[in-house]
């Protein structure tokens, strides 16, 4: 037992949890607006890709983190239209922006790379103390959006949209305009999360490294009650699931 | 049928095909990018679908799942239920097939093959029906709970097959499954063709007119139906919501895993360890482009078996990787969710006075 539960299991667990706090950050911006996020998986595995490739090209992680960021937005922006604009079914385009991550990350892996399964390596995020940058992020964040929602005007807003979107219209607020800014952002943290798996806790990309990681936040998200402070309990549990999963297989326990 | 009637049912048909025009304009579009030629791509596409007997069978072959898998999705649809479990329904039913038709030894072919059919579609039913009790008694929500017992299918499976179950060799695979319980193959009764398309096509083909039935010549299927439309006015109409919700999803996973079965039983002859590359969530975009019909849904299964297996043709004959297929069916769910785009695009001649 004390070879299972040493220091090293908890910071294993921050390090697995920081994806799925970024992540469920993200997919309760949008859900508290109205739109349901089951995109969050895509958008994540889009923003793990982008960073390695921009870390790739420029050498700089940074830039890496800023691509994936950026990506992430993109494909929430689709989503958006997709799902706002033209009134699709919001499960539906969800599933589809899945579907078309997982191919068009594979598809440009081949045409930038020539590889099928794994990217070469690429720079990487610096180690600040014991953990990368976005881990420390990550926590800041979720107490940052907690004072956002429920102590700003805008937060107040976004609440309004998502519960009564026609009392919301009513008093003023651009409904469709905070849905839009709602689920661009939090496209833009699940491609943060993405990134914080590929070039924060990995150097490389690898074919669907996500590997249900999008659905686990969402799960988070759910189970935290959709509050930034529960969203960050769930997700340290689940983190402290996947830590403990790689301790066990360590002393010969299957998966 | 009125002519209004003829009318609405040639636009129902038009989404599709606008949206399949547009996504193929767009991989073409994207191949032009990548400097490869779209018209030899296409044309290597169609080829490897449809080039000689033996590659339809294989196209037929590869559908056969896609028709399961839409058909369920199709069905919880019509309930209002977005069933996103089917490939986890799809493993629990390929896992029960595989262990029926696979260890019970001494039994005559016609009473073990549906027996092994049946315990797949119990097992895929009993998963489904969880999150639809839970939908219907505790209202929570099915996208999730379907997501989550996808995830404990695959953990699930994995563990059974790579341990428990798993048959001498070094692939994580289960014993083969006996000859009383196997679906019999193309390849097997003739000599021009060693496809693995089995008689679990016709099944798909039966299924769907079963389907059919039940929706639109059934009290439960009207009751569904109703249910689907509107849980609150089916309620008035003295129908029990609850219940419908519960009954759909099971139907919904036994159809799952039907598909599971037919994989085992008819394709692989045993379970191996990612036989499936996602028919669950393929079901989602050929139910969608079906319009969740039952014969929209068969030939959007033969739409994306084509493009599965010419896309494989493409890939070894042209310099386009097969994942572009993939993108292309994303970008075709986009074009068929979002109709409005289609509408904008194709618009709609007859004067729309609405309704008189």
């Amino acid at each position: 037992m004390r070879d299972i539960f040493t220091m090293a299991l908890i910071y294993a667990t921050l390090r697995s949890a920081t994806p799925l706090i970024i992540t469920a950050i993200g997919g309760l911006i949008s859900e508290r607006s109205g739109i349901i996020n089951i995109a969050l998986e895509g958008k994540m595995l889009i923003g793990a890709f982008t960073a390695v490739v921009v870390s790739y090209y420029t050498g700089n992680p940074w830039f890496g983190v800023l691509g994936a960021i950026v990506a992430g937005g993109l494909m929430a922006l689709i989503h958006g239209i997709v799902s706002i604009k033209y009134k699709a079914n919001q499960v539906v385009s969800g599933t589809a922006i899945n579907i078309l991550a997982g191919g068009l990350t594979v598809f440009l892996l081949q045409i930038i790379f020539g590889v099928a399964g794994t990217s070469p390596q690429v720079a990487k995020l610096p180690s600040w103390g014991r953990f990368h940058p976005l881990v420390y992020f990550a926590i800041l964040l979720v107490f940052l959006t907690h004072y956002v929602i429920y102590y700003t005007p805008w937060g107040l807003r976004l609440r309004a949209v998502g519960e009564h979107p026609s009392a919301a219209d009513t008093v003023g607020i651009n409904v469709i305009r905070m849905r839009y800014i709602a689920v661009v952002i939090s496209g833009m943290l699940a491609g943060l999360a993405g990134a914080a798996l590929s070039i924060g806790g990995l150097n490389v990309f690898v074919k669907g490294m996500t590997t249900g990681r999008g659905f686990i936040a969402l799960a988070a998200m759910i189970f935290g009650k959709w509050t930034p402070i529960g969203a960050l309990g769930a997700s340290l549990l689940f983190g402290f699931a996947d830590a403990l999963q790689m301790r066990l297989q360590g002393i010969g326990i299957p998966s | 049928m009125r002519k209004e009637d003829i009318q609405d049912n040639i636009r129902e048909l038009l989404i599709p095909i606008g949206a399949i025009i547009l996504g193929l304009l767009v991989g073409a579009v994207i191949m032009l990018a990548i400097g490869a030629n779209p018209i030899e791509a296409y044309k290597a596409l169609f080829i490897g679908a449809f080039g000689d007997m033996n590659k339809f069978a294989n196209t037929l072959a590869r559908s056969t799942p896609l028709i399961f898998t839409g058909l369920a999705v199709a069905f919880a649809f019509r309930c209002g239920l977005f069933n996103i479990g089917v490939e986890g329904q799809l493993y629990v039913g390929a896992l029960a097939a595989a262990f029926v038709g696979g260890n019970l030894t001494g039994l005559p072919k016609i009473i073990h093959l549906p027996l092994t059919i049946l315990a797949g579609m119990a097992a895929g039913g009993l998963w489904a029906a969880i999150p639809g009790f839970l939908k219907a008694k505790r209202g929570v929500h099915e996208v999730i709970n379907t997501i989550m017992m996808n995830f404990i299918a695959y953990a699930l499976i994995g563990y059974l097959v790579a341990d428990v179950l798993k048959a001498p060799g070094q692939t994580p695979r289960t014993v083969p499954i006996l000859p009383s319980a196997t679906l019999i193959r193309l390849g097997e009764l003739v000599n021009w063709s060693n496809s693995r398309l089995s008689i679990g096509f016709l099944i798909g083909l039966i299924a769907c007119a079963i389907i059919y039935f039940v929706l639109w010549k059934t009290t439960i299927g009207y009751e569904v139906r109703s249910v689907g439309l509107s849980p609150l006015a089916a309620e008035y109409g003295g129908i029990n919501s609850n219940r419908k919700i519960i009954l759909a999803m099971v139907i919904s996973g036994a159809l799952g895993g039907l598909a599971g079965a037919e994989r085992v039983l008819g394709f692989d002859r045993a379970l191996i360890l990612g036989f499936s590359p996602g028919f669950g969530f393929e079901g989602i975009a050929v139910a969608l482009l079906g319009r969740n019909h039952p014969v929209g849904v068969l030939l959007g299964a033969l739409l994306f078996g084509a493009l599965s297996n010419g896309g494989a043709w493409m890939n070894f004959t042209t310099s386009v990787p097969v994942d572009l297929i993939v993108v292309l069916q994303a970008v075709i769910i986009f074009f068929v969710a979002a109709d409005q785009i289609i509408r904008v695009i194709f618009p709609k001649k007859r004067k729309d006075w609405g309704a008189v």
